[in-house]
């Protein structure tokens, strides 16, 4: 499964006659593999094409006398149709680094691909937690945010602000399993308790049954372990259902700002989740956001966009450094090189190729709070970089002694 | 689906003329094979392989024997979950999971046609995908398959213990051979005894029953021979990409099969592999159209059951005045 | 108080809700079981047909500002209009041919029809507003019933208890049914038997789509809902009894129910289920519950 997107503009830059760096095939080529038609189109989808543009646009590639191009791909949420189109990269296309990839089972099967073939993987949209984890590997980046992550961020806050018994509606595949695994076990640390859980297939879209044995578990709490329409079906139906009337609070775990512009803020006030990256946050943010609006028809981006943007800069100027576009050393540079961008300031990448950023915990705006189109979010508590992530040592990566 | 066949005889062996056509095209077909993964990409004709030999094994149920199934998805993802299985966690080097792959599709192929059998035209096909929808959901639940994720990093392994499979060359050949090895054996059932029992099945049940022949244990056996040939397909394709994944027990994967087929030709000895060669190569290509592969199934489709009835296969042989495809 | 250790409150909700999705199973294998009992055709576009209908009701919504209770009218019969002339340009040549080449076409239309949608607005889905006329709901108790869903299943029950009566029990149906079992007879005695089985065909369009524009409000209008639930409605038809439409009615409500069941029993055997009535009832009793041998 092959190909670039027709018509991509192919950012290229003059080749100087004596390269500087060894780049394979005279070319950095960028495949963005996302799910461009599907459930999470929104999140990353065709805006990281945008984003990725961007950054090599802002990394200027004439001025490193290195020629970047970028190729796109959908992967349809199907482990085959990813590891196929990311094999046929690798192999016949030339390819050197894969980036975003929502979906956590496609990331896996790419993850170890990548790993095959030495190239390198920045993964910005898929969210398990075993990618810095069991699954970890020397050709992995894992930018913006993982289950660990958004577990430890509004897990924690809900259960110790009184919502202290949960029931879990869990989107049955990867990412869904390890989101609901993280949120219980920080749950249970901080003096909470799971009443229940059920897994719903992917792509659902009734979930009146599942919402009505969240109803009758009486828990205080039903967190929704899914992500994209499944999550926007989730609280319209629970709204249908009178979930919130009737004393339950939904927590979104993964939430991005795509579906709080789907849903409205009539139905998602008060939504209370964790986010990395919010367009609102600074001037910095504010003029990259108008940009990258502009380029995207008008929608705002979301923290998975963001990250691709961020990887993608992070990566080129790795490649710099190191002279070689080699998957292996290429990440190998970026861990040995703080991170610093416009959207999430000053960071660095661990050995486990965790990229360190702060976190947001964010509550939705009342529709009489917000003054314009996207104005969403209300910071509730910034969570510090070194406390946002999970610890190096409990991930169970082999590359960390 | 009687409309399909040209006239055949039952008892006489193949015309000579046509043997010798089907020779030649065998001996074309394999010399593209040779030659081709030099210029084309081969993961890819490994692709179009399994897809073949899994079109092949339908047109011997539906081809030869007159029952459309819509349920082989379940023989392709079986023998793919076990033999992925198989190879990851029991460690069995790759030629004894391919085996157990098959031999699981051959089980199922058994105990699904056994209920099958029974039922006729649409009945037939409800229930074949009725069996094929409780195996799907059945491995959507259970733990060993995991679910929308898959069973991923499947070993290639080391074929009989001294060929390394992970080197591209190596499974090419593999696939090849397995490819090869069974397009010639459904290729000996077609022209077998047993194969003319089926087609005098086909063509006139109660005429054949009362000549003596067993027709309910010929079908049956038409569907676990066709069974296990999807199954080693299925199984092989694990091994290729890897990964056995909810696709290939989709009801959409049956629909594929059954398109595959009606392109080439229904009952034509090539046209299954013409099929998969052309449903494959689209898929591939026009994949950064989307929807546009949807499209273009659903037109081959439609087209196919107005106007082109007999395949492509199926209409070059009648262009060129061969007298059916036996 | 409990019964097999789940309380009451829960199964009733439970069965209440199953009832509701049966409601749409029924409508849309009323249709189908239209479509196959009086014309031999399995019309596998009918879950495309179900998604046109609901993008019907979302074009006619957002685009010209008419609201769902006339897209409720306008809607079945723009579909179906379709669906006539696709039964005149299609469908026709192959009556004299084996059913399962009328199955193949159908699939390849409802292939085409997905991926055009597909293309023109992604698999994520439109969202379409709840008439706010039924907005709101009622708490009985054990749940709390939105409005919404408990006019699915009235107007549900009207329109198959309906279409039931008009096929069986008027001149018109018997028309229809006698010209399924002899056309030419029928045609001889001065009724137009084509344009009848035209027109019924595109009366089981419009079924499927009038069941799209009810489930617009309260599922997504996406290019997709219509893919899956065609197996199920299939599954629904054949344990019904393929020419049967009481049959149909009643099948697709009490799958309803036993899928409520299930989910609270054994959940993960809530898709499954179907599938395995219909296995049994096709190797016990092909013709279905109520059916009669073809």
């Amino acid at each position: 499964m092959l190909l670039k997107k027709a018509a991509a503009a192919a950012v290229a830059a003059l080749l100087a006659t004596a390269a500087q760096a060894q780049i394979s095939d005279g070319v950095v080529k960028i495949g963005v593999l996302s799910d461009m038609s599907s459930l999470y189109a929104d999140i990353g989808g065709p805006g990281s094409v945008v984003a990725a543009k961007m950054a090599v646009e802002d990394f200027n590639p004439a001025k490193h006398n290195m020629k970047v191009e970028i190729v796109s791909a959908d992967h349809l949420n199907k482990p085959d149709v990813g590891s196929s189109i990311a094999r046929q990269w690798y192999d016949t296309d030339k390819v050197d680094a894969i980036v975003d990839v929502p979906t956590s089972s496609v990331a896996l099967a790419v993850s170890q691909i990548t790993k095959d073939k030495g190239k390198a993987f920045l993964i910005s949209g898929a969210a398990s937690s075993d990618l810095t984890g069991k699954a970890c590997t020397p050709n992995n980046v894992h930018w913006t945010y993982d289950t660990w992550m958004l577990a430890n961020g509004t897990g924690s806050a809900i259960t110790k602000t009184g919502g202290d018994t949960w029931f879990f509606i869990t989107a049955d595949y990867a990412f869904g399993q390890a989101l609901e695994r993280d949120t219980e076990a920080v749950v249970l640390k901080s003096g909470g308790k799971v009443l229940g859980k059920v897994r719903v297939p992917l792509n659902t879209q009734d979930f009146s049954s599942f919402l009505l044995q969240a109803q009758s578990s009486k828990a205080k709490i039903i967190g929704l372990a899914n992500a994209g329409g499944d999550t926007t079906n989730s609280i319209k139906q629970a709204a249908e259902f009178g979930i919130v009337k009737g004393g339950q609070n939904l927590a979104g775990l993964l939430v991005f700002l795509s579906d709080i512009h789907g849903l409205g803020l009539d139905k998602a006030q008060g939504l209370i989740f964790t986010e990395t990256f919010y367009w609102d946050l600074n001037d910095q943010t504010r003029a990259w956001a108008k940009r990258f609006a502009a380029a995207n028809g008008g929608k705002y981006p979301t923290m998975v966009q963001a990250g691709v943007y961020a990887s993608v800069l992070h990566y080129l100027k790795a490649i710099e450094a190191a002279k070689t576009d080699d998957g292996t050393k290429v990440v190998a540079q970026m861990k040995a090189m703080p991170t610093d961008d416009p959207l999430f300031g000053k960071g660095t990448i661990r050995a486990d190729g965790r990229a360190i950023h702060p976190a947001y915990l964010v509550e939705v705006k009342k529709p009489s709070e917000s003054k314009g189109p996207y104005d969403y979010y209300k910071i509730r508590a910034t969570i510090p970089a070194d406390q946002a992530f999970r610890p190096l040592a409990e991930g169970g990566c082999p590359l960390v002694k | 689906m009687a409309a399909t066949s040209q006239n055949i005889s039952v008892t006489a062996p193949l015309a000579s003329a046509e043997a010798r056509r089907q020779r030649i095209g065998f001996v074309v077909m394999v010399a593209i094979l040779l030659v081709a993964p030099f210029v084309v990409y081969p993961v890819f004709l490994m692709k179009v392989m399994c897809f073949a030999l899994f079109a092949c094994a339908f047109n011997l149920l539906i081809g030869f024997g007159g029952l459309l199934s819509f349920g082989h998805s379940m023989f392709l993802g079986t023998a793919g979950y076990i033999c992925a299985h198989a190879a990851k966690e029991w460690g069995f080097p790759p030629e004894l999971a391919i085996v157990t792959g098959t031999a699981a599709s051959a089980a199922l192929g058994l105990i699904t046609g056994l209920l099958a059998i029974r039922r006729q035209g649409i009945y037939f096909a409800m229930i074949t995908l009725a069996l094929a929808q409780m195996l799907f959901f059945f491995y959507l639940q259970t733990p060993f398959t995991h679910g929308e994720d898959g069973i991923q990093s499947v070993p290639r392994g080391t074929l009989f213990g001294v060929i390394d499979l992970t080197s591209v060359w190596a499974m090419y050949f593999t696939v090849l051979a397995i490819f090869l090895g069974g397009f010639l054996a459904i290729y000996r059932a077609i022209h077998s005894p047993f194969g003319q029992v089926l087609k005098a099945i086909r063509e006139n049940e109660p005429r054949a029953v009362s000549l003596g022949y067993s027709a309910d244990r010929y079908k049956l056996l038409a569907f676990i021979l066709s069974a296990t040939f999807s199954g080693l397909a299925g199984a092989t394709k694990a091994i290729v990409f890897q990964l056995a994944s909810l696709t290939d027990v989709h009801w959409s994967m049956s629909g594929e099969v059954v398109l595959m087929t009606l392109l080439g030709g229904l009952g034509t000895v090539f046209g299954p592999v013409v099929g998969a060669l052309i449903i494959v190569a689209m898929e591939n290509y026009l994949s950064p159209f989307g929807a546009w592969v949807t499209i273009a199934q659903g037109a081959i489709f439609v087209a196919c059951v107005l106007t082109f009835r007999r395949g492509i296969v199926g209409e070059l042989a009648a262009r060129f005045g061969s007298k059916g495809n036996g | 108080m409990e019964i097999f250790g789940v309380p009451t409150q829960a199964l009733f909700g439970q069965l209440l809700i199953g009832l509701i999705n049966g409601s749409f199973y029924a409508l849309l294998s009323l249709g189908l079981a239209v479509i196959f009992g009086l014309l031999n055709i399995i019309n596998f576009t009918h879950g495309a047909q179900y998604m046109m209908g609901a993008f019907c009701a979302y074009f006619l919504l957002t685009k010209a500002g008419v609201g769902y209770w006339w897209a409720l009218a306008i809607a079945p019969v723009a579909i179906g209009a379709l669906g006539v002339v696709i039964e005149r340009l299609m469908l026709k040549q192959l009556y004299e041919l084996d059913h399962l080449y009328g199955l193949l076409l159908t699939f390849g239309l409802a292939l085409i029809i997905q991926g055009l949608f597909r293309n023109e607005f992604g698999s994520s889905g439109q969202p379409y507003a709840m008439p706010a006329e039924l907005s709101g709901g009622h708490n009985l108790g054990f749940m709390f019933l939105p409005n919404y869903r408990a006019w699915v299943i009235v107007a549900s029950l009207v329109v198959c208890l309906g279409t039931w009566f008009v096929i069986e029990k008027t001149k018109l149906g018997s028309y229809l049914r006698a010209a399924t079992e002899n056309p030419s007879l029928v045609q001889a005695f001065g009724i137009n038997v084509p344009r009848m089985i035209t027109l019924t065909y595109g009366f089981g369009v419009g079924l499927a789509a009038l069941a799209g524009v009810m489930a617009a409000p309260i599922y997504q209008v996406s290019p997709q809902m219509g893919a899956d639930l065609i197996i199920v409605v299939f599954a629904v038809v054949v344990i019904g009894g393929m020419g049967s439409i009481m049959g149909a009615i009643v099948t697709g409500f009490g799958l309803g129910l036993i899928e409520g069941l299930t989910k609270v029993f054994y959940p993960e055997a809530s898709n499954t289920v179907i599938f395995i009535i219909m296995a049994i009832v096709l190797l016990f009793r092909p013709a279905g519950l109520f059916g009669t041998p073809k």
